[in-house]
């Protein structure tokens, strides 16, 4: 750091070997210095050639010519810039591409701890009629249940906030705990402020004549979907 | 016909520029100047901790190493990729383990676990190196005494820091050095229950210091490594350790600034 005049403390020589002359030659330096902190705070470790300033001053006219690189707006970039701006951004713009997309794909596993999202859920015999089978609702989100007709599976996002119900026994309705939405046991809302019945799941019979659910279709009943075979198993 | 393409970008560059937007964020302008260069540094929160001026033998790369500077590039390095690790790890003694090979097998980019490992051994000998060249060039003398006792303590926690991440793989090489290191503060005077003095604090027969409540206790959080230890752990390596070490670079690269910048060569 270049020392001005102004700030150097006052009466030290310019050239002064710092921790030397400051101290107003006291017999102990070291007990100076730690009297007058402030004092040796101010010192430079290290003596300097030039003060800035003391430049000597160039008369004008006299400065060399030189190719001035700076760049001005509207003039053209001299060759050699241009190649250095465009080497250098090149490889940052590069590097940063590089960075950026291996962080972005760090943040997408590609191993995943959930279940899948289609599974065998037994045989249609096992599932008693007006039942709501709740036992893969915690692992796959997922009600199957068995009226005189058919099977179905609905799914236990609530419409409303996608908070999930509970299946209320003794009242026969989904409740969901979050804003007081219910289902009836057909998944269509009757009270609070779901706005549209539960989504079904697909629903077929696999190979071994087990429950098929794949929770990758969904179907709406408010579009119509319900009426699809495989949103629901026939079971006559 | 270059121009027809160039005339648009120059058009929004102009108006990014004069937009006010711009200049909240700019607000001395070009750097042209001795005075702006001066300016933008104070200005800025991150620089102005920066001497606003150095001598040009002070910062040349053979007197100072930049070594100072490779160590907070090192930390910075190591806070990023600790923070995407996070992610993943789980600091209990079911899923550590699993989850620091599913970070090296399941997870893109194995090698954020190494770069993390290598970085931090990276920067304990940059540490090491820095502080060498600080007392080769005798940058420790007055003013600068009180920077490098700021310093010793960024070293400790430097090398704390590596103690502390070392235990969070939770193999054998972790629980057993960890161990090892933690049975040190055992001999801790006056707090560890093998440490001179230590036997002198009785009440009656009542040994005051214990191995239930001595220092080393109070790193493991239990009489030998276990749950608890690695929780502490986690936390001081990722919490409690970097921010201290951040609070102290910040006084750090403030004091260098205060005491008159980069030392020059002797």
């Amino acid at each position: 750091m270049p020392e001005t005049p102004r700030s150097r403390p006052p009466g030290a020589a310019p050239k002064a070997r710092p921790g030397k002359a400051q101290e107003g030659g006291a017999a102990n330096p070291k007990a100076a210095s730690a009297a007058k902190k402030p004092t040796a705070r101010r010192r430079r470790p290290t003596p300097r050639r030039r003060a800035a300033g003391t430049r000597p001053k160039r008369p004008a006219g006299a400065r060399p010519k030189r190719p001035v690189r700076r760049r001005k707006a509207g003039k053209k970039v001299s060759r050699r810039d241009f190649t250095a701006l465009a080497v250098g951004w090149s490889m940052f713009t590069a590097a940063m591409a590089v960075g950026l997309t291996t962080v972005g794909r760090f943040l997408f596993p590609n191993v995943l701890t959930e279940p899948p999202s289609s599974f065998t859920a037994g045989f249609p015999d096992d599932f008693a009629i007006g039942v709501v089978d709740t036992r893969f609702k915690e692992r796959y989100q997922v009600w199957v249940v068995r009226d005189e007709e058919k099977i179905y599976a609905l799914s236990t996002i609530c419409t409303h906030l996608g908070c999930t119900p509970n299946w209320l026994e003794a009242e026969s309705k989904f409740k969901c705990p979050c804003h007081g939405s219910g289902f009836y046991i057909t998944g269509i809302n009757f009270e609070g402020p779901a706005p549209r019945p539960l989504e079904r799941v697909a629903v077929s019979l696999a190979e071994d004549g087990q429950l098929l659910i794949d929770k990758a279709r969904l179907f709406k009943f408010e579009a119509g979907q319900w009426e699809d075979p495989a949103s629901f198993l026939a079971m006559t | 016909m270059l121009n027809r393409i160039l005339d648009p970008i120059r058009g929004a560059w102009k108006e990014a520029t004069d937009s006010q937007v711009w200049a909240s964020i700019f607000r001395h302008g070009k750097p042209v100047s001795n005075r702006n260069r001066a300016l933008v540094m104070m200005s800025n929160v991150f620089l102005h901790l920066h001497p606003v001026k150095s001598r040009k033998a002070g910062i040349k790369l053979r007197y100072t190493w930049c070594m100072g500077g490779i160590t907070f590039f090192l930390f910075l390095v190591l806070t990023f990729t600790g923070l995407l690790l996070m992610f993943y790890y789980r600091p209990t003694v079911e899923y550590a383990y699993a989850d620091i090979v599913d970070l090296q097998e399941h997870v893109p980019l194995g090698i954020m676990r190494e770069l993390h490992r290598w970085g931090a051994h990276a920067m304990v000998i940059t540490v090491w190196l820095h502080m060498l060249r600080v007392f080769m060039t005798g940058s420790y003398k007055p003013p600068r005494e009180f920077n490098w006792a700021i310093g010793v303590v960024l070293l400790v926690l430097t090398l704390l820091l590596s103690f502390t991440g070392y235990l969070l793989p939770w193999d054998q090489l972790a629980i057993w050095a960890i161990t090892v290191g933690s049975n040190m503060a055992r001999a801790t005077p006056l707090l560890g229950t093998e440490g001179p003095l230590s036997a002198s604090l009785t009440l009656g027969d009542i040994a005051l210091v214990n191995a239930g409540n001595d220092a080393r206790f109070a790193l493991l959080g239990a009489q030998s490594v276990g749950q608890p230890t690695l929780l502490r752990f986690y936390v001081l390596h990722c919490v409690g350790l970097p921010l201290g070490a951040a609070v102290l670079m910040a006084v750090h690269f403030w004091r260098v600034r205060k005491d008159g910048g980069i030392s020059g060569p002797m």
